[in-house]
């Protein structure tokens, strides 16, 4: 049986799966220019203040930066491989692969917490005494830093969600071997998250 | 017709290998690596472009094999090029605006 065959017979000859695909693009499209509007006010900040962006740099971790990449990196590795396991027919595989991206999308969320809690807790957060008390471009630097990595993190959340429910959607066989463009479309997603940390992490972790 | 181009849509499906997937994340840990270990010696405005360079090639790796772009229809290329462009123009001409004030 042909996979349109199939698609027949399960009753969706009508599906446009390319289309499905460039829609989610498009959509993706959209987040780039957010992000991207943010990278600029980011490069236009550190062409003015480039010691304080260097100075203030040194202050995060960069070990705790570089563990969250791999992690990430990881994650997007799992998520791709659960398109090859669904579209190999094997069911489980590609559930468990989705479910290992999740657990890593929280382990990342883990060390951000911690990241967070530790610059709170020396009195590095917004508006605080403590940065208050420091140069224009330290404030600036690390206003960039929260809003960029916690917008992140924030699609980071929405990324697991949608794992979460493709994982629903697998284990009722709505996501199977000759239907797999929910799940195709959802990685995509989750691709871009880590897209675009690979660009936050060496503008806040390396550049010092 | 358009049963025959369903046909094809649906017969070109590209099944990528374990394997290969699995070589692309060897590649995107070690150019982390490398990123991490040129951050450490003092390049001076040169590892703003080293860092961005291999963010790039990171982000092309994700994008061609992780993402499908490599094996999906040519039209994906030509959207992501436009786009590309787009947050191109953005760049530059905040940077004409900035740099001649």
């Amino acid at each position: 049986m042909t996979s349109h065959a199939a698609a027949v017979a399960h009753g969706h000859a009508h599906r446009d799966d390319v289309g499905t695909k460039l829609g989610m693009w498009l959509f993706l499209f959209t987040e780039l220019i957010l992000f991207g509007g943010m990278f600029i006010i980011y490069a236009v900040y550190r062409f003015s203040y480039p010691t304080e962006f260097r100075l203030a740099a040194t202050e995060l971790d960069t070990l705790v930066g570089t563990v969250n990449t791999i992690i990430l990196l990881t994650s997007s590795l799992t998520v791709a491989m659960s398109i090859t396991a669904i579209q190999e027919g094997k069911k489980w595989l590609s559930f468990v692969l989705v479910a290992i991206t999740i657990a890593l999308a929280l382990a990342f969320l883990v060390n951000k917490y911690f990241e967070w809690g530790h610059k709170i807790a020396v009195g590095l957060y917004p508006r605080s005494p403590e940065l208050l008390s420091r140069p224009a471009g330290e404030i600036l630097y690390f206003g960039l830093y929260y809003v960029m990595t916690g917008l992140h993190a924030l699609h980071v959340i929405i990324g697991a969600v949608i794992l979460a429910v493709m994982m629903v959607f697998l284990a009722k066989g709505t996501i199977n071997k000759h239907s797999y463009v929910r799940l195709e479309v959802g990685a995509l997603y989750w691709h871009l998250v880590d897209i675009i940390w690979i660009f936050l992490f060496p503008l806040f972790y390396l550049l010092q | 017709m358009e049963h025959r181009e369903q046909q094809q849509h649906q017969d070109e499906v590209h099944v990528v290998s374990y394997g290969r997937y699995f070589l692309i994340w060897l590649g995107l840990v070690a150019l982390t690596g490398m990123t991490v270990a040129f951050a450490g010696i003092n390049l001076g405005n040169w590892i703003i472009i080293t860092a961005m360079t291999i963010a790039s090639i990171k982000t092309l790796l994700v994008v061609n094999v992780f993402m499908h772009l490599k094996y999906e229809d040519r039209i994906f290329r030509i959207f992501v090029l436009v786009a590309m462009a787009i947050l191109l123009i953005f760049i530059v001409f905040t940077f004409f605006d900035y740099a001649f004030r």
